[in-house]
């Protein structure tokens, strides 16, 4: 097997092709230029549920993608889940009585938080709570709510007639 | 019945001493790859037979691949009206399972009994001991650089195999199928994570560029040196090429992807 300026080329260009390929699933496929080492600051949020919200679901507000649930604890104090989330720095306008509330993306989708502003003068820092909050709906409790609910309201027609 | 277990007995020992020469043989190779840095040309070669022939099969069988499993999954994610996360689907399996898999199969298939024909060869017409004789170490020059070869380039042929198998599914499932272009990529982007998906993928075809490349020299270099001993020593390396493939798949599957 001689050498030639034409193998090294073919084998430089295989080396490329490879690197190209993996550059390609980084940066393409994964999620990797979307967070990448962008600046972020934590805030936290208590709720009395955070359902099916797992660390690294979004966080939007008016459904633009704004940062990442990183951590999700129990409050062995308070009985909630307190969950920290990592917003972009360029988003550190969101007043203090912005309202963290949990949403399903579509029916049977993935939870995010979603952030809905306030009115404050007062903006989130870098380690500020969110005061109100509102959890995640569980559709088990929903539909037992409805169940007995619907149940009630049979039980009092019949006793009227 | 004394019979039986002095076959038992004889086999287990011709396994355990074949699997001491193959971990020798290993550790040999292993030392052998620092002498292999001085002569880039040797590995050049390698580089040559090992990845840049085995880049058609690799892009073809991706591209083929991928477009397989964008046309079923669309059928199958038709049925629950989730045809948007076809793209998550054909780079989940591509990345995780697939492109490693996969390739290292053909790569086995390809290089790997290519290996064990040229050096099983080499010994029959016994140009190995021809380099002992002349004072060259034959596993520091012929088997090393092959060695540091497929080590190299299983990585690159894998995440080429999964992004061209990723293009593949995006072809059928946008060109042919009408599924949104735009829900495609941001559906993967959303759940492929860089680490837990793309690095052990990666981690993975490295393991096995290293267990197929040791598997197709050990088996050349211990092939018996005649005609049907190197056709023998072949087609083992495929077989255990596959098994041994397959099997550390399943471990390693376990241990990465164990706990989400």
């Amino acid at each position: 097997m001689q050498h030639t300026a034409t193998q090294d080329t073919l084998v430089g260009l295989f080396v490329a092709a490879g690197i190209a390929g993996l550059f390609f699933l980084a940066l393409q496929v994964s999620n990797l230029s979307s967070f990448g080492d962008k600046d972020t600051y934590t805030v936290t949020a208590s709720f009395e549920s955070s359902g099916g919200l797992k660390i690294k679901s979004a966080v939007s507000a008016a459904g633009v993608k704004i940062g990442k649930v990183t951590d999700i604890r129990f409050d062995p104090k308070t009985y909630q889940s307190v969950v920290s989330m990592a917003i972009e720095t360029k988003y550190n306008t969101l007043p203090e009585d912005t309202t963290a509330s949990i949403f399903t993306a579509g029916l049977l989708g993935e939870q995010y938080v979603n952030l809905e502003p306030g009115g404050s003068e007062d903006v989130l820092k870098n380690g500020s709570k969110i005061d109100i909050t509102q959890s995640a709906i569980i559709l088990e409790k929903v539909i037992g709510q409805f169940l007995f609910k619907s149940a009630e309201e049979k039980a009092q027609g019949d006793k009227k007639e | 019945m004394m019979q039986f277990f002095q076959r038992l007995g004889a086999s287990t020992r011709t396994s355990f001493t074949k699997l001491g020469r193959a971990t020798y043989f290993l550790l040999q190779t292993l030392s052998g790859i620092l002498s292999v840095l001085p002569r880039p040309r040797l590995l050049m070669n390698q580089l040559f037979s090992v990845g840049v022939l085995s880049f058609l099969i690799i892009t073809i069988s991706g591209l083929f691949v991928g477009m397989v499993l964008g046309l079923q999954g669309f059928y199958i994610l038709s049925d629950f009206g989730a045809e948007e996360s076809l793209g998550i689907m054909v780079a989940a399996s591509l990345v995780r399972e697939l492109g490693p898999v996969v390739t290292a199969l053909l790569f086995a298939g390809r290089a790997g009994s290519a290996l064990t024909a040229e050096i099983g060869l080499m010994k029959a017409t016994e140009q190995l001991s021809g380099m002992e004789m002349m004072a060259i170490d034959p596993i520091r020059r012929i088997i090393s650089p092959r060695f540091l070869a497929g080590f190299i380039s299983m990585p690159l042929l894998a995440s080429l195999f999964s992004a061209i198998g990723i293009i593949g599914g995006q072809l059928v499932g946008t060109g042919l199928l009408g599924v949104d272009d735009g829900a495609y990529w941001s559906q993967m982007q959303n759940q492929i994570d860089f680490y837990d998906d793309i690095i052990n993928g990666v981690i993975k075809s490295i393991i096995f560029g290293f267990v197929t490349s040791w598997i197709a020299l050990f088996e050349g270099y211990d092939a018996i040196p005649t005609s049907e001993g190197v056709s023998r020593a072949t087609t083992r390396t495929v077989v255990n090429s596959a098994f041994s493939i397959l099997g550390l798949d399943f471990i390693l599957t376990a241990l990465m992807f164990g706990d989400d």
